[in-house]
């Protein structure tokens, strides 16, 4: 038990240290800019005096690490500051920007992956079975014209075909808080359903791939030779041997599912972080692009770590050390 | 009887006029199609300005969303322009802007990677350990990231994106370095006096040029697709430069009036990925020998 | 023979491969009977086909392979026309398979009994606690220790040879009528192999099971088998009951599958040293490898480094060639302290030191062809170009029997045994004073084996070259060396000119390890267990002529 104690503990440190890192690496981005940010967010007739308080504001003035450590301490409070935007008088905190979207987009990732995760598994464990199959290679055509087509073309002809010419969804998401459940849905099922075949797509691929590395393992070949039905040969020999590998595909994916809301909620005018993290790169607002990707940052390195884990926790070679 | 390693492939091994022999039939019509499509996009980004009927930013007719027809094939833009000349003239702007992009990524990946592979100890540490703190995050949000702070224009994007890139491939070169660097004829080289250049590029770079050829491919089409997504966004390919991802953006509001032109773009950018998934795919399998089940 | 004796009946067998150039045949028209309780041999070198024929006595092809022709019958049934649900029935319940790596066929998942009663309690429906008590004893029967501590343990945590016996066990649970055993020694140490053998031919004999024993070693064979079926790329070459042939081969291939273990050369005395290893000590790690070795090359000789798995013998090859650092002590060559690490050596140092590999195949970079491969020493280290590369080139390509012809080659293409004359000719392309021969033979056939041996042997007296020659093999030591060294757990047990090492009295150790060689006898094995049992001590037994 201490062995796996031990490797748990070492991980959860590497995780924090990571997180650590990339909040530099995230803060010094700032570093970059060039001389005449200021200009850019501010507009090409701003005075001298309205740069000076700008930089001021954004603590240009002050030296970086200091800037760091401010930064982190309030990031650790949940304070980010304010956003670019404010202007004296009508300060605008990037938590007040962030916290409302925050939600909707968990909302949607969150549907997404209840649907995508047990779809994609069955499927590539079926396609697993029944390699080379006709299902096999048509789940294959599928998938792979799937991944290859960008996510808002998907999402368009989605759009089209169940919103306009076949109305059955709405082509636009509004979420607001009043909306009871079943509104909720039906406003987010298109851009769930755009998100879910995408995501699935790359899921299933990869697990496919891991099913197959597992069933040509010799304890399977083993397995058959002592005469195991095809079902008892996949639940009791091969899937406890494919957890850590599915595990990790699921992790991945769930990152792709994080990118893909940036641009499910552009198509879909979906008000969610994705979208506040987009309109923030577009008007330079860089504290809140720093909180966006900080919050990024997190949850992946939070499903790596969750991967990882499983992936211990499977192994009996540190369950049960020599 | 040492059983970790595995000997290389058998295939390469017959002499040449009977390896095209073999690849030639073993190509099926899925790789036929990728070629086919590769060939005539990349004829289209060449030659642009001679096969486009108007000009890339010229306004053609007063008319904005005009429909299909015979002198606008494919209809104007919401200022005007003949949509289907600004499509090609597309496809000259994201391919030659991911193929920069790409090169960039390649050489900074691979050169990273093979070194830290081969020279191991402190200089594989260091790097490895920068390269997973920028792989924590995703690859999209440090684009992002950084676009918000350098803003985005042609050198930019093809900074950022190859350097965000440069990542995947590093960890890929870097494994397959590695296998290639634990063969006996790697060591055997060290044990005779071979210099660190001379195993790079005369020992382990000619087992893993198959590979990094195919993941070559991969990376191009994933540079088009992430370009075109940023230009979807806004933050890609600035106006009145032509770029796919744009044009749908632009074109968008059609939608709902059951108009498909904005997916014409759309359909391009998934055009050209799937073809060249195909020859990837093809290359993969028949040319280098080696087997997606593996 | 009468034929309800008979059990298993295979006729005419044809099995294809695929490859690129479409189906290939593998076995070619193979025939052979087994009665009950009778054990048959399949012997032949590695291509013959033997494995792909037990796994057909099951009704089993591996992927990318199939069953072209011929007809399998167990008792009567036709296996080949057999359903599907009905071949897996019979399989582990009525023929049982022993793979040649129990390592890799437990599955790391499950303990070892719930891998063990797995068929009986789920196909045959045994109760649970009855199954149990089954395995147990049968654990027991085979020799493993504490079997009640063992079954509740992972594969990972128990040692190959008792993973072994216990993949036996797991075959019996049903108390087949046939079981199919692969190679299950090949990857065991010899001094393992023994109690194996011993436990497997205990456990057949007893519960009458007949069995299908595959192997490449005509030793082992001898021991196990009650009729003995040579096989030869795909096709049968001769068979006949186990004394008969081995008395009396009637086929020039099976005469030449002995040949080997006839090796013998003359120990020659030494003059002067060329290699000098004093008080080396090795270590990976906090793991230490190599404990105090000091022993010396004589040069013009061969000495012969003989140990099993975990001795440290190529460790040893590690720090002479430089690849690994000694933690104390030194070597010394020609008389001159030699640089520990190749990074600090002299190129003339490089040279004068060569080492080849055990496995042609990750020894020879597979994109460069032969011309590349053995003419890179002749740049590297005397400046050769052109027409005078080439030439010599050819000359030592000859000279390593292989003809100039190979010159445009790539590896690929060549055999097992071409590829390891490759590996010498660009040693020799050096000149060297003192050749490192790591295993170099313990990767072929045997008879590619005796040949590539006689070659090492004339390369000697033409150039004068010395050997330290690592291997793992008694029989390889007879044949090749002047001198040995025999080492166990990184510490020198015994060293000596060759006759006095392999002369009686013997260390503990030494004496067990010479015992444990499975001789062409098939009483060897009784004979040694009996001495065993009488409390004899290893090594007292006089050694075989030849």
């Amino acid at each position: 038990m201490r062995l796996i104690l031990k490797t748990i503990l070492e991980r959860m440190a590497l995780a924090v240290l990571t997180l650590f890192i990339v909040s530099v690496l995230i803060f010094s981005s700032v570093a970059l800019l060039p001389g005449d940010f200021a200009k850019a967010v501010l507009g090409q007739s701003a005075t001298p005096e309205t740069v000076a308080a700008f930089q001021k504001q954004v603590g240009l003035d002050r030296p970086a690490s200091e800037r760091y450590l401010v930064w982190l301490g309030g990031a650790v409070k949940g304070d980010f500051g304010n956003s670019f935007s404010s202007r004296p008088g009508a300060e605008r905190s990037v938590v007040s920007i962030i916290k409302p979207r925050l939600w909707n987009t968990l909302i949607l990732a969150g549907l997404t992956a209840a649907v995508a995760i047990p779809l994609a598994i069955s499927l590539g464990i079926a396609a697993a079975l029944w390699r080379n199959s006709w299902f096999d290679r048509s789940v294959n055509a599928g998938t792979l014209t799937t991944i290859s087509v960008p996510e808002f073309f998907v999402a368009y002809v989605l759009i089209l075909l169940l919103a306009v010419k076949f109305p059955v969804f709405r082509p636009l998401s509004t979420v607001r808080p009043q909306m009871g459940f079943a509104e909720t849905l039906e406003n987010l099922a298109l851009p769930v359903i755009t998100l879910t075949l995408v995501i699935t797509a790359h899921m299933m691929r990869m697990t496919r791939a891991a099913i197959i590395g597992v069933l040509g393992s010799p304890y399977v070949e083993m397995a058959r030779l002592k005469g195991a039905p095809p079902l008892r040969l996949v639940l009791r020999h091969a899937l406890p041997n494919a957890l850590a590998p599915i595990a990790n595909v699921v992790a991945f994916n769930l990152a792709y599912l994080i990118v893909g809301t940036v641009i499910i909620e552009a198509v879909f005018v979906y008000p969610g972080i994705g979208q506040a993290l987009v309109d923030a790169v577009r008007t330079r607002d860089v504290p809140v692009v720093q909180a966006c990707a900080l919050l990024f940052a997190v949850t992946y390195i939070l499903l790596n770590l969750i991967a990882d884990l499983v992936a211990i926790a499977t192994n009996p070679r540190l369950l049960h050390p020599r | 009887m040492t059983m970790s390693q595995q000997p290389p492939s058998r295939r390469d091994a017959r002499p040449p006029a009977s390896r095209f022999s073999a690849m030639f039939r073993r190509t099926t019509p899925a790789a036929w199609l990728g070629f086919a499509i590769v060939v005539l996009y990349g004829l289209i980004a060449l030659f642009a300005p001679l096969i486009a009927p108007y000009g890339e930013a010229q306004v053609v007719s007063s008319v904005p969303f005009a429909p299909w027809s015979q002198s606008f094939l494919f209809g104007t833009d919401q200022l005007g322009r003949d949509v289907f000349s600004r499509m090609i003239y597309a496809a000259r702007n994201t391919i030659a802007i991911s193929l920069a992009a790409t090169v960039l990524t390649f050489a900074v990946g691979t050169t990273l990677g093979i070194v830290s592979a081969v020279a191991g100890g402190i200089v594989d540490m260091v790097i490895s350990r920068i390269v997973d703190a920028v792989m924590a995050l995703p690859q999209l949000i440090v684009i992002l990231v950084l676009l918000s702070v350098v803003g985005s224009s042609v050198v930019s994007l093809i900074v950022i994106i190859g350097i965000a890139d440069a990542t995947n491939v590093f960890r890929l070169s870097r494994s397959v370095a590695m296998n290639v660097a634990v063969m006996d004829f790697v060591e055997d080289a060290r044990v005779r006096g071979e210099s660190l250049t001379w195993i790079v590029f005369h020992e382990v770079l000619p087992n893993i040029l198959s590979t990094l050829v195919a993941e070559f491919g991969m990376r191009f089409c994933f540079v088009v697709l992430t370009i075109s997504a940023l230009s979807f966004l806004g933050l890609g390919i600035q106006p009145p430069t032509a770029d796919w991802g744009s044009m749908v953006r632009e074109n968008a509001t059609l939608i709902s009036y059951g108009d498909v032109t904005p997916l014409l773009p759309a359909a391009a950018i998934a055009v050209l990925a799937i073809g060249v998934n195909f020859v990837v795919d093809w290359f993969l399998h028949y040319a280098s020998g080696l087997r997606d089940d593996q | 023979m009468t034929n309800e004796d008979v059990l298993l009946s295979i006729a005419d067998l044809k099995v294809e491969a695929e490859t690129d150039d479409g189906w290939q045949p593998i076995v070619n028209g193979v025939s052979l009977t087994l009665r009950k309780g009778e054990v048959l041999g399949l012997i032949g070198e590695s291509g013959a086909g033997k494995s792909t024929i037990g796994l057909a006595a099951m009704g089993f092809t591996r992927p990318g392979c199939r069953i072209a022709g011929g007809t399998v019958t167990f008792d009567g049934i036709d296996l080949l026309k057999l359903p599907p649900a009905q071949l897996r029935a019979m399989r582990g319940t009525r023929i049982a398979y022993v793979a040649q790596s129990a390592a890799l066929s437990f599955n790391p998942a499950h303990r070892i009994m719930d891998q063990t009663i797995e068929t009986a309690v789920l196909d045959m429906g045994v109760p649970r606690r009855q199954a149990r008590q089954d395995a147990l004893d049968l654990f027991r029967q085979l020799q493993l220790p504490d079997p009640e501590r063992l079954a509740e343990r992972y594969p990972h945590q128990v040692s190959g040879g008792q993973l072994q016996r216990a993949m036996t066990a797991m075959a019996m649970t049903c108390r087949p009528d046939l079981i199919v055993f692969d190679e299950p020694t090949t990857a065991l140490d010899v001094t393992t192999q023994v109690e194996v053998l011993a436990a497997i031919r205990k456990a057949v004999q007893q519960h009458g099971t007949a069995a299908i024993y595959i192997t490449h070693d005509l030793a082992v064979v001898s021991q196990m088998a009650d009729r003995i079926l040579v096989l030869r790329h795909g096709s049968e070459v001769e068979e006949a009951p186990t004394r008969q042939m081995l008395a009396a081969p009637r086929e020039d291939y099976t005469k030449s599958l002995w040949s080997v273990r006839h090796l013998h050369k003359p120990a020659a005395p030494r003059d002067d040293v060329i290699l000098d290893m004093r008080n080396v000590d090795a270590a990976y790690g906090k793991f230490k490898v190599l404990d105090d070795i000091t022993l010396s090359v004589p040069r013009g000789r061969t000495l012969a480094v003989v140990g099993e798995s975990g001795s440290g013998k190529s460790t040893l090859a590690r720090v002479v060639s430089g690849l690994l650092r000694p933690e104390k002590g030194e070597v010394l060559f020609k008389g001159a302290a030699l640089p520990p690490v190749v990074e600090k050596r002299s190129r003339e140092q490089l040279r004068q030191i060569q080492l080849v590999y055990q496995s042609a195949d990750t020894a020879l970079n597979p994109r460069q062809r032969v011309g590349d491969l053995v003419g890179r020493r002749l740049e590297l280290y005397f400046g050769m170009k052109g027409r005078e590369k080439e030439r010599r080139i050819g000359e030592l390509l000859d000279q390593v029997e292989l003809g100039a012809h190979h010159i445009g080659r790539f590896p690929a293409e060549l055999s097992g045994g071409q590829k390891q004359r490759v590996s010498i000719a660009r040693a020799l392309a050096a000149k060297p004073d003192l050749m490192i021969c790591d295993e170099i033979t313990s990767a072929l056939d045997q008879i590619i084996q005796g040949e590539i041996l006689k070659l090492l042997m004339q390369l000697q007296r033409e150039t004068g070259v010395s050997y330290l020659f690592i291997t793992h093999d008694i029989a390889t030591v007879r044949a090749i060396a002047d001198e040995v060294v025999v080492m166990n757990r990184g510490k020198i047990v015994q060293q000596g000119p060759k006759d006095t090492v392999l002369s009686p009295p013997y260390p503990p150790y030494t004496g067990r390890l010479l015992d444990s060689v499975p001789e062409i006898d098939p009483d060897w094995l009784t004979r040694l267990l009996a001495r065993r049992q009488g409390g004899e001590p290893d090594g007292s037994s006089p050694l075989p002529q030849g």
